[in-house]
């Protein structure tokens, strides 16, 4: 069915395994609880539909946190109103998602550039505040939508009695919610789906034609495309990934509130992607990995972590070592990530895949072998 | 006699900016299959002919009609659509893609038209599409550069791939801005032999050009135009003896 080349299928394979063994690859760094794996997952998924729009046709969008937002809201909906099931409610994420881009797109398509970027953060901080306002008697306002007892859930009413207290996101009798191992494996059969998905429209003529959209936009005019549809799928398929993001994690925690949709959400999806290696495949999702490893175990370090890596060094030593790296973990792990960021953006302008492939040529290739597949593959990042 | 096919009109063209009139009363007939040359002096006015050409500059007044069709006002890719194909003067290609990729992407666009959401199917798998492209980068020489990026080709160079990317789509009308500009006296040769090669099969050339060595070898009929008029049409002989024509190329039109 798949019709990859040999590489494709290792690359794949290579992929599968490593998201799969999540937990015993992220014992060593303190990382591997299900809980964290399932937000690499989703923010991977998240990263990858971005970089579907901005490394394919170079179109920086600055509000695709509000697709997420979206998605969650109607992930919650599906639970409230339907079903504790997770699989509609993500049909569902995805569903208004992709209408709720198919309307943004339109409209802020008419622009590229920077013009593009400002549309699509006025459309996202416009939905952030309707989110707050007008619309809290669908998103409840500032409290956050959140499941009650009072909920319909008029499937499972058909099937069971509702039991005593509120009831958890299943899967076919599996605990999505709460935290567990399934929820993180439902997170990761998904990265997979969709980094499936991702691979096949990377190599894809609808890839090329969009790789070529972002080389020279006006040629693509005069060589008979009608580049406007073109973005525009591009445009959806990203805002899709998005709400199943955002549903997924509505899915593992049923609980939204509009900061979900701020701008700070959509200006971090594209560190993530910047990070790990614009354009390419395997890049989103290692940034978005990074990032939330920095936000959730960086931050937890405090002096008593740093008194025992550096307990080795005399304490003369050891005391303004510590005290001058104490300011880069703890509350301090932004100004570690704000670092890192800059070093690589100066240094690795290709994000970690790019530092990954030069430390690949130094061990593994002769230096001319290097230079002939970098000339073979624009990208070879993936 | 058959009345000869004509298949480019540009009728009764006007296209001033500002007080300046690029184009007045430019009437033009380009007979099916033949290769037209349009010369005249700097800013004569013939680029902003191409330009009305394929709309990418909408004439004031008049229109040109292609194949029985008015394509005035119509939008660049669905005049492309229509079977008519522009070479740029300032080589207009894809810098980030591969050679081949560059001429697999007008080869998608004459296969699948100016739409086809194609995800399914990897490029690789495109066995048809990347022999053509193939085909026509051996035509002009660059078939044993197809893997190296475009942006790194010399100016030259990158002329002979835009007119490879031109020619893949078979086009009914190719216009050809100053094809051999840049290139050396080797290169011009070999692009004046391959637009030789392909003529007839259909297609039909309008060509602008300062090369009076092109100009000669290949075309079936010149139009000469100064400040926006047309001032000599015929076949190049004709036009060659032409005393308005030595005229205005020695600057004596005021």
């Amino acid at each position: 069915m798949l019709n990859l080349s040999r590489s494709d299928w290792l690359l794949l394979a290579g992929f599968s395994a490593v998201v799969l063994c999540l937990p015993v690859i992220l014992e060593p760094i303190g990382a591997a609880y299900p809980a964290l794996m399932q937000k690499f997952c989703i923010f991977g998924i998240f990263a990858i539909g971005f970089n579907i729009l901005f490394g394919l046709t170079g179109y920086l969008s600055f509000g695709h946190a509000a697709f997420l937002g979206i998605g969650s809201y109607a992930a919650v909906w599906s639970f409230k109103l339907f079903t504790m099931n997770a699989i509609p409610a993500i049909i569902m994420a995805v569903f208004f998602a992709a209408a709720f881009a198919l309307i943004v797109g339109y409209v802020c398509l008419r622009r590229s550039g920077i013009y593009f970027s400002i549309l699509t953060l006025a459309f996202a901080q416009m939905s952030y505040n309707l989110v707050y306002s007008v619309l809290t008697p669908l998103t409840n306002g500032e409290t956050g939508l959140q499941l009650t007892l009072n909920d319909p859930r008029i499937v499972d009413a058909l099937f069971y009695e509702p039991a005593a207290g509120l009831p958890r996101v299943d899967l076919f009798g599996l605990f999505i919610s709460g935290g567990g191992y399934a929820g993180f494996y439902l997170c990761a059969a998904m990265l997979i789906i969709c980094f499936i998905i991702a691979l096949l429209i990377f190599r894809s003529p609808f890839g090329m034609m969009l790789r070529a959209i972002k080389s020279n936009q006006n040629r693509m005019r005069y060589t008979g495309f009608n580049t406007r549809p073109y973005l525009l799928a591009a445009f959806v398929i990203s805002g899709m990934y998005a709400g199943l993001a955002g549903g997924l994690m509505a899915a593992t925690d049923p609980l939204v509130g509009a900061e979900r949709m701020q701008w700070t959400a959509s200006g971090e999806v594209v560190l993530m992607t910047i990070l790990g290696g614009v354009g390419t495949l395997v890049g989103p999702v290692l940034g978005a990995a990074v990032i939330k490893y920095f936000e959730n175990i960086f931050s937890s370090f405090g002096d008593a972590t740093l008194h025992d890596v550096f307990g080795f060094l005399p304490d003369a030593v050891e005391q303004p070592v510590v005290s001058f790296l104490v300011l880069f973990v703890g509350d301090g792990w932004n100004l570690t990530l704000g670092v890192v960021f800059m070093l690589i953006v100066i240094f690795l302008p290709g994000g970690i895949m790019e530092g990954l492939r030069r430390i690949w040529n130094l061990f593994g290739r002769r230096p001319g072998d290097g230079k002939k597949v970098l000339a073979a593959h624009p990208r070879p990042a993936e | 006699m058959p009345i000869p096919n004509i298949v480019l009109h540009v009728a009764d063209v006007h296209k001033s900016f500002g007080g300046l009139h690029a184009l007045s009363d430019v009437d033009l007939q380009v007979q099916e299959g033949t290769t037209h040359a349009i010369i005249g002096p700097n800013g004569a006015g013939k680029s902003t002919l191409l330009n009305v050409c394929i709309g990418r500059l909408a004439p004031d007044t008049g229109a040109v009609v292609f194949d029985g069709q008015v394509i005035t006002g119509k939008l660049p890719h669905e005049i492309n659509q229509m079977g008519v194909v522009r070479v740029f003067q300032t080589p207009e290609i894809f810098s980030d893609l591969s050679l081949l990729q560059n001429v697999m992407v007008p080869a998608f666009a004459k296969r699948d038209g100016s739409f086809r959401l194609n995800a399914i199917r990897p490029v690789s798998s495109e066995t048809g599409i990347r022999d053509e492209a193939l085909h026509w980068l051996d035509d002009v020489g660059l078939a044993d550069q197809r893997d190296a990026i475009a942006a790194s080709l010399s100016r030259g160079d990158k002329r002979r791939l835009e007119l490879a990317m031109g020619l893949v789509q078979k086009p009914r009308l190719l216009l050809l801005d100053e094809p051999t500009a840049g290139m050396s006296r080797h290169d011009t040769n070999s692009t004046i032999e391959l637009l030789k090669k392909i003529k007839g099969r259909g297609m039909t050339k309008v060509i602008i050009e300062h090369d009076m060595h092109v100009v000669f070898s290949l075309a079936d009929r010149i139009t000469v135009l100064a400040q926006g008029r047309i001032i000599a049409d015929g076949p190049p002989d004709e036009v060659r003896g032409n005393p308005k024509v030595q005229e205005a190329y020695l600057g004596g039109v005021h």
